[in-house]
This record gives structure tokens, C-alpha cells and sequence, in this order.
């Protein structure tokens, strides 16, 4: 398992990482934790000419207050969402998926915006960053431009990122309450996600004043399941109610996936399922 | 038509320094070689186990400044100016004044509670567990077994590996 020869550089600045990234275009490959591109490298997956290590770039490795909301920059851990106060605080949901994520050693070393520039469509975040109606910026030789994450992942392993990019961070515009849950069937060696699904809802008396729901695994991409939402939204969320609803996941897509670990009838199985437990998890959280 | 890439070009040596269990190394590396090999192959430190080389069995974990990772998974020049601790280097050192050269309590766990059989695993485990400990003192049950969740062991049925952080744990003053 030996990655094809490739030059390392460790720029000191983004505007210099931008600039070789400018130089080279889809012969380079950006590294902030390496979790999805070494794997990728030493599989020959990945054949870069160039390999721009993003990892010590002043100011990425932070969570910080963006507006009402948060910024969750490149080089930010996994393990660090699971610890970090302002996550927990304003970001509930992003704390409770982190531990769900591979194992430690992983989280210690695996970024966030470096698993959503992978697009696996069995990673667990662009379930959550849906819901929340997260927002990448994205930065290039041109300047500056803001994706929301539904536009931002085209498909498996897919995204509109191109080649002479980086992915600055990731904001979630607004704060969130504490009834949100992620739930997920994980693959039992590598810890993705069969089916993984995360739900940020909102209460006003005993009824659903709004519901987001993100669902991975099961598709070519992760999607929010708007019908299921629909029917909640305003509802006495009851267990029979959120189980009715739930039914719908198989109308949500039409391109479940079927592989060794899981055939689409599965899949589609496990999402109902997963959308009942989590919905009842945000429920009693 | 596309032209086939030809014969692989040798990338620029990379000349990186790394404090290895407290001493510092400095070499000339390709860019593209694994901090797990370089461990092994250019410095002989062969405690740290080549195992999947996948990120599965976590047989390879070292600390990179404190955090237990998995080598296979991390390029050498990513350890450039950082603190890398194997296991031959979690053991106060000997000659250390003040040391007595004894096993770390992890390691003295695994020994008095028979963590081990075949031992494949047993490094990069003891490393996870002094993590766990680091972060969580006094782990119940699930917590250890969730702690160790990124090292496989195909022996052992992990019960008695359990027991030994459990022994480290009242060991360090925790459980």
C-alpha cells in the first residue's frame, strides 16, 4: 500500500496554499487530517502530483462565533466538535453526531470539512450540516464564494468544489436548541454509516413547531427527507404519527443504494426505522 | 488520446525533523512514505505493528503530540516538528534521572491481568487505553470498551484487555 510519488507542501498562508493550487488544478490534492485522502492515496484512488497540507494554516483549527450562529474552520477534529463548549451550546446536534464518527484515534486526526470535500456518500456530517442548513465557504484564486451543502455535494464523491479551491470552513448560521438527535446503523469495520439520520426539531406546546431531517448512507447523496417533514411540521409528534410519517423515506429518492453491506430494500428499511428513533430521541433530548 | 502517465517521477526528498520518545530524529523522507514505516524501517522502531493498513486495526497507533492516531494513516512529513511516542517510549525512560525504568501502569495492567495472548495488537492497544485514561480517569466498562473501539484484538475476546485498564485506572489514582 504505497501511494504514487507526489511533492508535499506545507504553505504557510491560505492565499499561498491557494496559489499552488492555482499552479497545478486538479493535479494537486489538498490534506488538512489525511482521513479521506490517505486511504485514498495509498489505494492509487488518488494520484496527485502535489499534496498541500492545510493542517497548520493559522486560524483553521478553530471554532468561533459567526453571527448567531458558529464557524467550523478546516483543520477542526472531530474530537474537537465533540468537546467544544460553543459547539454544545449553539450546536447540539454537530456534538452529538461527532462521537459517531469512526473511532478515536480517527476523530483525533479526521476534520469535518475534509470528510464533506470527500463527498463518501456513507459519511455521517452532511446528514446534520442539512438539517442545520449549514453554509461552505470556499475560497480560490478568484475570491471568495458561499455553498449551501445541499448545493455543494453533487453526488457520490462528487462536489462542486474545483480543483484550485480549499474549503475555508464550514457556518452554521444560526444557533439550535438541544431536541436534535443523530442515529445511525453503522458498517460494522469502518464505522460509516448504512444509514444514518439526524433531526433538529423545534417545539411550541405539545406540537412540532419545525423539523429538519438529514438523511445518509441510503443514496448517491445525502438528502433531507422533506416529505416526512411536511407531514410533522405542526403535528402532536406521537409515536404512531412519527411512524406514519416515517413510511414516506421510500418516496423521499429513488436511488437507495445496494452493495455487499446492505441491498436498497435494507437500506430503506433501516432509514425508516433510524428516522422514527431519531425523531423520538430529539423529542426526549 | 489521453497519453498514459509515464514511468513515475521520484518526488523531492523532504528533509523533516521528529521528537521520537523524547529524542529528535532528523531524516530525509519521500513525501509519500507512512509515518508507520518510517517508524519501522528507517528508525527500527518495530513495536509499532503493521497490521490492516487500512485505519481499521489501530495494531500501528502511535501519540503525534498526545493523540493516540493510527501511523498507517499519516504521511511521515506530517509528523515534521511534532512529538510522536511509541510504545517502546511510554515506559519512563531508564536512564531518565529520577526514573526507575518501570512499565507504564497501562503496560503493567496488560502484564498482571494476562491482556495479551498472541500480542499483535498489544501495543497500539496499550496506547488507546493510556488515551482513555488521559481523557476519561475512572471509565466504566462501556466507556473502556468504546475507548478502545479503534483496536481490534483477535485473541483475547477483550475481557481480560478491559480488566487491564481497569487495573491501570486504580493504578494512576482514578478508578
Amino acid at each position: 500500500m504505497i501511494p504514487v510519488a507526489f511533492d508535499y507542501h506545507r504553505p504557510r498562508t491560505l492565499e499561498e496554499a491557494v496559489d499552488i493550487l492555482r499552479q497545478y488544478g486538479d493535479e494537486a490534492k489538498v490534506l488538512a487530517g489525511g482521513h479521506s485522502l490517505i486511504p485514498a492515496l495509498k489505494l492509487r484512488l488518488a494520484a496527485p502530483k502535489v499534496v498541500v497540507d492545510i493542517s497548520r494554516l493559522p486560524g483553521l483549527s478553530e471554532v468561533r462565533r459567526s453571527g448567531s450562529g458558529l464557524s467550523i474552520g478546516a483543520g477542526v477534529t472531530h474530537h474537537q466538535l465533540m468537546v467544544d463548549p460553543l459547539i454544545a451550546k449553539l450546536c447540539p446536534l454537530i456534538a452529538r453526531t461527532a462521537p459517531e464518527i469512526g473511532d478515536v484515534q480517527v476523530r483525533n486526526l479526521g476534520t469535518l470539512v475534509g470528510s464533506i470535500c470527500h463527498a463518501d456518500p456513507a459519511a455521517d456530517w452532511p446528514a446534520p450540516l442539512l438539517a442545520l442548513e449549514a453554509q461552505v465557504v470556499i475560497v480560490g484564486p478568484e475570491g471568495e464564494r458561499t455553498l449551501h451543502i445541499n448545493e455543494f455535494i453533487e453526488g457520490m464523491l462528487t462536489t462542486r468544489l474545483a480543483g484550485h479551491e480549499i474549503v475555508r470552513e464550514v457556518v452554521i448560521p444560526r444557533a439550535y436548541p438541544a431536541s436534535c438527535a443523530y442515529k445511525k446503523i453503522r458498517q460494522s469495520a469502518s464505522g460509516f454509516a448504512i444509514a444514518g439520520v439526524a433531526v433538529q426539531l423545534e417545539k411550541k406546546n405539545r406540537k412540532c413547531s419545525s423539523i429538519a431531517i438529514g438523511v445518509t448512507g441510503v443514496a448517491q447523496r445525502a438528502f433531507r427527507a422533506r416529505l416526512i417533514e411536511k407531514s410533522l411540521q405542526g403535528a402532536e409528534l406521537d409515536e404512531k404519527t412519527i411512524a406514519q410519517a416515517a413510511r414516506q423515506v421510500t418516496e423521499e429518492v429513488n436511488d437507495f443504494l445496494s452493495d455487499l453491506h446492505a441491498s436498497a430494500a435494507y437500506r430503506a428499511a433501516l432509514a425508516q426505522v433510524l428516522v422514527q428513533r431519531a425523531v423520538l430521541a430529539a423529542l426526549a433530548a | 488520446m489521453p497519453m498514459p502517465r509515464s514511468t513515475p517521477s521520484l518526488s523531492k526528498k523532504l528533509a523533516i525533523s521528529v521528537t521520537v520518545n523524547g529524542g529528535e530524529v532528523r531524516r530525509e523522507v519521500e513525501p509519500r512514505l507512512l509515518l508507520l514505516h518510517f517508524l519501522r524501517d528507517e528508525l527500527g522502531l518495530t513495536g509499532t505493528h503493521c497490521g490492516c493498513e487500512t485505519s481499521i486495526c489501530g495494531a500501528c497507533t502511535v501519540f503525534l503530540d498526545g493523540r493516540a492516531v493510527k501511523s498507517c494513516t499519516l504521511l511521515a512529513a506530517q509528523a515534521d516538528r511534532r512529538q510522536i511516542t511509541t510504545i517502546e517510549g511510554l515506559a519512563a525512560p531508564a536512564h531518565q534521572p529520577g526514573s526507575s525504568g518501570k512499565l507504564h501502569p497501562v503496560q503493567e495492567g496488560f502484564w498482571e491481568c494476562h491482556g495479551l495472548q498472541c500480542g499483535f495488537c498489544t501495543p497500539g492497544m496499550i496506547i488507546s487505553a493510556a488515551q482513555l485514561l488521559e481523557r476519561a480517569p475512572n471509565p466504566s466498562e462501556e466507556e473502556i470498551r468504546r475507548g478502545l473501539e479503534g483496536n481490534l484484538c483477535r485473541c483475547t475476546g477483550y475481557q481480560h484487555i478491559v480488566e487491564a485498564v481497569r487495573y491501570a485506572a486504580r493504578k494512576l489514582g482514578g478508578g
